[in-house]
């Protein structure tokens, strides 16, 4: 395969991975490299690559298990997740009201939900994926979707609703 | 879309049994402008997703254009291996020529032996000269 062609191929899915790495590894930065690193490791195996009928599901794949690997060494390491793009908890005032922002508390509640309902919510409302596909990308079952899903929507919705009446009160 | 569609499902997306085109009717309704205010609590929800799908990757990724090394494999093997017959028959040739050489050798060699088995005998006749001239000197 010439690199114009795994372009094309690749193109249409590498803000999915891009999104999806972000998603689990918060930092711009680090879901920076496991995309790049993730696109290489398939430019390396693009002769093979046609064998494979579905490439993005394969690549979504592969991102999921890069980035868990790294979350997974990173504990094991004791190493914080260094991440610069979003205000932490002692930061200014200005950047506290920052935070108030509508989109940096939804990053944030969705920052701590439990990884697999993370990567179910990404990829069904933010990607918009079927069922069946997240099935196969995330190796689950259906149910096991449906209440990860389910879960994961309450939880923001209650994350949500308490920061709504913190602005009412 | 009016509000009481917009609640049912609503509460179908919190069990997740709403298919994808019912989650992009949400999205739609609270992408608008004006939303019913018990349902404003939702609106970052909703907008949320669809800004984080905006979100681009847009570093260049360095593909290097893989040089098919096994076309220069060919390449080099070709090249060895015309130079080889071409050393190889040479040096066949020169070992051809010096068993040649050898096997001549012993040849002459033979016939050297034998003729001085000839020669041997004909000392002799060397003896019969002597007495020979002897016998004329004395007379």
């Amino acid at each position: 395969m010439k690199q114009t062609e795994f372009l094309n191929v690749v193109m249409p899915f590498k803000d999915k991975l891009y999104r999806m790495a972000k998603r689990l590894l918060v930092s711009r930065e680090e879901a920076e490299d496991a995309t790049q690193e993730i696109l290489l490791k398939l430019w390396s195996k693009n002769e093979s690559m046609g064998e494979y009928k579905n490439v993005e599901a394969f690549a979504m794949t592969m991102t999921k298990n890069f980035c868990l690997d790294r979350l997974k060494s990173k504990q094991a390491g004791n190493l914080k997740l260094v991440h610069s793009n979003y205000t932490d908890e002692n930061a200014s005032l200005q950047r506290q009201l920052e935070a108030e922002d509508s989109v940096s508390w939804m990053e944030r509640i969705m920052e701590d939900l439990p990884e697999q309902q993370k990567m179910v919510l990404q990829l069904r409302d933010v990607e918009q994926y079927e069922f069946e596909e997240i099935c196969e990308l995330l190796d689950m079952k259906p149910t096991a979707v449906r209440v990860a899903l389910s879960r994961a929507r309450k939880t923001v919705r209650e994350e949500l609703i308490k920061k709504h009446s913190y602005g009412i009160g | 879309m009016e509000l009481g569609n917009i609640e049912k499902i609503l509460e179908k997306y919190f069990e997740a049994s709403t298919t994808v085109a019912e989650e992009g009717t949400l999205r739609e309704y609270f992408a608008q402008d004006s939303v019913a205010p018990h349902l404003e609590q939702y609106r970052p929800m909703f907008n949320y997703f669809s800004i984080a799908k905006e979100e681009k990757y847009t570093k260049q990724v360095p593909l290097k254009p893989r040089v098919n090394y096994y076309k220069w494999l060919s390449v080099a093997a070709a090249v060895v291996l015309t130079f080889g017959l071409y050393f190889g028959k040479e040096y066949q040739e020169r070992k051809q020529a010096e068993y040649a050489y050898q096997e001549t050798k012993k040849a002459f060699e033979l016939l050297a032996e034998n003729f001085g088995r000839g020669t041997e005998k004909v000392a002799y006749l060397k003896e019969f000269d002597q007495a020979k001239e002897k016998i004329y000197n004395n007379n």
